[in-house]
């Protein structure tokens, strides 16, 4: 199988969960025991309060578009979605911002706005990674 | 923070000798041509040089190296193209400590036509994160901002343009700019879609080119070939490397406290200034780190950009060599508006000179909006 998009070489120790995760269908992300508070992307010394106790949990996959583009070329040779496609920053219900693509809305920047409600979509690449897309609450429309 | 005031000046700046579409010159050449023209500028000689300041791919070791000198003092401060506005920070300390007595601040790169240059490898955070879904450079990121200060502030695609046609008037007057010919908010609005917010006319060019500055104490400045320009403030900062991780994703943390440091060392406050040079890699870079730098409240930074302002015979000329979009951006273009701002100062730009140019502000960014620096330099003490 021809991979469509470059794909994460090597995947860092302290991201497995994510990547572990992603392969179930589940959006797992870091969160800190000492402030409660979760954060991407997977690191061992909590951003916010620089506490060293972190645990994983399953996001609820929930979010909104925070900001988006569209890209009417291709900037990674690797990447071979045809343009235009929908660059997206989500942020999620849970307070991360993670990047992502933006699916099953026409790549169109009078279609889409920011704050826009958005769900997880999990896209198979290979055996061992899963990517997390975002696509317009409530299902392709 | 006061006593460093004043204490140091950049006594040399120029240009490799071609900017521009340069496939007969390795990275390595345009480096070490911009130091020589430099030294030369100062009335200096590259053997004077004992403090070598560089970023990107050449380390000062390789400076050093190719110019055949040992310098004892180096920095290779590396965060994105703002790190030669910063090093002109560094070298003020070191300089005023005593530390070297005669600094260059470099830049070479081949930008454009990739020749000695290596190849980028991605690290595991944009490997991961990011160029799965496309992302690739520059322009796949700072629209984000750009979008995002859209919905914020209200401002539009058409004000975004205005940045580009006022950057475009300076470079028609700049014989080393590479675009020259006058544009319209409708040629930007109509050029080739490349990232939305961005059409090509947004983004700035992709070019081969050097600068270099060369900075001694003012005691010893007077002895040099052309007028000081004294380094009356410089500030430093970064927040983040990946976007996702900018707390307020249209307002610079890294900017805000880079310009305070820089104005509280100069003693200066926004009104002092009558020239301005702001990093556009972006069309919406340079409002955006107007607003950043507190001159303006969000979302009014593109008024600063309206004919009669920032252009020429303007009242707060903006980007006067033609910018990153217009003149020259070779990848990490802040060695660029840190000459510029001494020619203003020294009074040399010719056509494009600006009246009474005393006080002048340059600052630049590092990634996307990820580091800043910033400098204040004047002509007097």
């Amino acid at each position: 199988m021809e991979l469509e998009r470059p794909l994460p070489q090597p995947i860092t120790p302290e991201a497995k969960p994510y990547w572990d995760g992603l392969r179930e269908q589940k959006l797992m992300l870091p969160r800190c025991r000492a402030c409660r508070r979760a954060f991407f992307y997977p690191r061992v010394v909590c951003p916010h309060c620089h506490a060293s106790d972190i645990e994983w949990f399953q996001a609820s996959g929930r979010g909104k578009l925070f900001s988006f583009e569209i890209g009417y070329q291709t900037f990674n040779k690797a990447f071979k979605v045809k343009p235009p496609f929908v660059l997206a920053m989500i942020e999620l219900e849970e307070g991360p911002r993670m990047m992502s693509n933006l699916i099953g809305i026409e790549p169109d920047p009078k279609k889409i706005r920011c704050d826009m409600p958005v769900e997880v979509v999990f896209e198979k690449q290979s055996d061992e990674i899963t990517l997390p897309l975002f696509r317009p609450a409530g299902g392709a429309r | 923070m006061k006593e460093l005031r004043n204490s140091v000046c950049i006594v040399g700046a120029e240009e490799s000798d071609e900017l521009g579409t340069l496939p007969h010159k390795s990275q390595l050449t345009l480096h070490v041509e911009a130091v020589r023209n430099a030294v030369r500028d100062a009335g200096l000689k590259i053997s004077d040089v004992d403090g070598i300041f560089t970023a990107g791919q050449h380390s000062p070791a390789t400076i050093g190296e190719a110019l055949g000198i040992v310098p004892r003092y180096v920095d290779g401060t590396t965060v994105g193209g703002c790190s030669f506005i910063i090093m002109v920070g560094h070298a003020l300390v070191a300089l005023h400590h005593g530390l070297c007595d005669v600094a260059v601040v470099c830049h070479g790169e081949s930008g454009r036509s990739q020749v000695g240059v290596t190849p980028r490898r991605d690290t595991a955070i944009p490997g991961q994160y990011e160029a799965p879904f496309g992302f690739g450079g520059a322009s796949t990121m700072f629209g984000m901002i750009t979008t995002r200060h859209m919905h914020e502030h209200g401002t539009t695609l058409e004000q975004w343009a205005q940045v580009a046609v006022s950057t475009r008037q300076w470079a028609a007057l700049n014989p080393k700019a590479k675009k020259r010919e006058p544009i319209t908010i409708a040629d930007v609005l109509n050029s080739r879609p490349v990232c939305y917010p961005f059409n090509l006319l947004n983004i700035c060019l992709v070019t081969d080119a050097g600068g270099a500055v060369v900075l001694t104490r003012a005691d010893r400045a007077k002895d040099c070939a052309k007028k000081p320009v004294y380094v009356r403030g410089a500030g430093e900062a970064t927040e983040h490397v990946s976007l996702t991780q900018m707390k307020n994703l249209t307002f610079s943390e890294a900017t805000k406290k880079s310009g305070a440091k820089a104005f509280a060392m100069a003693g200066v406050g926004h009104k002092d200034f009558n020239h301005i040079m702001l990093y556009d890699a972006f069309t919406s870079g340079p409002p955006i780190m107007l607003e950043s730098l507190g001159f303006c409240k969000s979302g009014e930074g593109v008024t600063f950009f309206e004919q009669g302002r920032s252009t020429p015979g303007g009242s707060l000329p903006i980007n006067t060599n033609g910018g990153g979009l217009s003149y020259t951006h070779s990848g990490m273009y802040g060695i660029f508006p840190i000459i510029e701002a001494t020619r203003q100062l020294r009074g040399d730009c010719g056509a494009r000179q600006v009246p009474k140019c005393n006080v002048s502000l340059v600052n630049g960014m590092g990634g996307m909006l990820s580091a800043a620096g910033t400098l204040v330099l004047s002509n007097e003490r």
